[in-house]
């Protein structure tokens, strides 16, 4: 799943900084579906453990004493959770404005009517492409008609409708039909997602990076969309930084804004901490969320920008990039605790040049390795706590 | 801009108060804003009225200020960011 809060800070009173504002809850990662960029660990196959609703309900207050305001329930898919009408109810008891990040796998309208009256917000449906046999291509089983049906009724029950899909190679080419499928079921927002090359998408990077013609064209396209629709759906198009050639302030800056927990409640500074090497993530079974947040050496680690070498140590735009995205930096350069390699200033950045010149070529398609349980026991071995 | 539309918060969007931040916010999907003071007033009083009774209303409790265009600029802006919506008059638009 994928889900970047948006916070806007244009007004003055308390300062935002310092708060988790976003609460991401990863409450299972059991899933139907397989895509393959998911963002979800390689090693999610390892996480058997889930925390009990009491234990996500505790959670949920102390985030809201620390002052987080939105909370993404996402997975997984969170309604393989039997408990998530609870959940929702109350979180939204205490004042979060709840969104579910769903494939919409497991729903129906009784469901949908049920979380409703639970004070859910809003949903974000994840689509794969605009038409059956492509998303089964990219997430083993797309479930297509099925999520067409559910977009529909999400629209007919009054939530606001967020359409959200990730673009690749594989489905960049369709996009003036996807937006067109958007359109005709009523979304109100729509996510177009460029793959972010973490956890499965890097795994499958050759397979799902699209040339750069391709990612133009789809600019162009949207461009043309965001005219027509103006006022009706919003569209957001959030761009690749292997293509941008700039570094993403990934998570606003570590320990800043974002707060996960994975299903087994261990609490995550960003999406793929858990694969980052030398991070002891504590538990929020164990440990209370303030002591997590503030005194954590996981939260404490990257916080700040002052532990950044060159070039980021003496570059003028620090405050805004934090020197990007740390997964990146250990994937593409070996160490989380260096300049990410998309940015041009760093050393390691022909990696990424190479690798969209490798996107541009023609080339025979590569295989999707999907997300299985079996291939996550495969690609990082089993049974053992990478943390412990 | 027509005084008789009736203006309220867009779907999905909430405004409440948040203690860890003493200000009003408004939530929406997957995002946040942190309002001042005269935004929070002016969006509290989206619940439906129209626009000419909001004018009203905000006059009534700030007898002082020159009530009228700033809120019509607030609210044209925040149309535009999607939190408050109304219906035009048919030849608007
Ligand atoms: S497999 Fe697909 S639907 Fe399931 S968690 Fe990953 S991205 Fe989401
Ligand atoms: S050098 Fe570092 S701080 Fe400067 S733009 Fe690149 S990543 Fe960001």
């Amino acid at each position: 799943m994928n889900a970047d809060g948006a916070i806007q800070e244009p007004t003055q009173h308390v300062s935002l900084r310092g708060m988790p504002l976003w609460l991401l809850a990863e409450v299972t990662y059991r899933c139907p579906l397989q895509c393959a960029y998911c963002s979800n660990p390689l090693g999610f196959a390892r996480y058997r453990d889930e925390l009990t609703t009491e234990q996500w309900v505790s959670v949920f207050r102390q985030a809201r004493e620390l002052g987080s305001v939105q909370l993404g329930l996402s997975g997984g898919e969170p309604l393989l959770r039997k408990d998530l009408e609870t959940l929702v109810g109350e979180a939204r008891t205490l004042g979060f404005y709840t969104n579910l990040i769903t494939s919409g796998v497991g729903m129906d309208e009784r469901r949908l009517a049920r979380l409703r009256e639970a004070g859910l917000d809003h949903i974000q449906l994840s689509f794969q492409a605009d038409e059956s046999e492509l998303s089964d291509q990219v997430a083993g089983r797309g479930h297509f008609e099925h999520k067409r049906a559910i977009a529909r009724a999400i629209h007919a029950q009054g939530y606001p409708m967020v359409f959200n899909i990730v673009l690749h190679r594989l489905n960049l080419d369709h996009i003036d039909s996807i937006l067109q499928l958007a359109w005709d079921l009523g979304a109100d927002y729509v996510e177009l997602a460029n793959t972010q090359y973490h956890g499965w998408a890097f795994h499958n990077r050759k397979a799902l990076m699209p040339t750069r013609a391709q990612l133009q064209h789809a600019e162009a396209v949207t461009e043309r969309w965001r005219q027509k629709a103006d006022g009706r759906m919003r569209i957001f198009f959030v761009g690749s930084d292997y293509y941008d050639q700039k570094a993403k302030p990934c998570m606003n800056g570590w320990g800043t804004t974002f707060l996960g927990v994975a299903p087994d409640g261990r609490a995550l500074p960003c999406h793929g901490a858990a694969e980052l090497p030398g991070l002891a993530l504590p538990s929020v079974a164990r440990t209370p969320l303030r002591e997590i947040w503030e005194d954590s050496d996981a939260f404490n680690f990257f916080r700040g920008d002052h532990w950044l070498p060159e070039p980021c140590a003496s570059c003028e735009v620090l405050a805004q990039c934090h020197g990007g995205c740390r997964c990146q930096a250990y994937l593409l350069a070996g160490d989380p605790a260096v300049t990410d390699p998309t940015c041009p200033k760093s050393p390691h950045h022909d990696r990424v040049l190479a690798a969209v010149e490798a996107a541009d070529r023609p080339g025979t398609a590569k295989p999707l390795v999907f997300r299985t349980v079996e291939n996550s026991r495969l690609l990082r071995g089993s049974g053992t706590d990478p943390n412990s | 801009m027509d005084r008789s539309a009736h203006v309220a918060l867009a779907r999905g969007v909430r405004l409440q108060w948040e203690p860890a931040q003493q200000a009003r916010v408004l939530l929406y999907p997957e995002g946040m804003v942190q309002l001042n003071e005269s935004a929070g007033e002016i969006l509290a009083l989206c619940d439906g009225r129209t626009l000419a009774e909001m004018i009203d209303e905000l006059q009534r409790r700030f007898p002082d200020a020159e009530v009228g265009d700033d809120v019509l600029e607030f609210l044209a802006d925040a149309r535009r960011q999607g939190w408050v919506e109304w219906e035009d008059a048919d030849h608007e638009r």
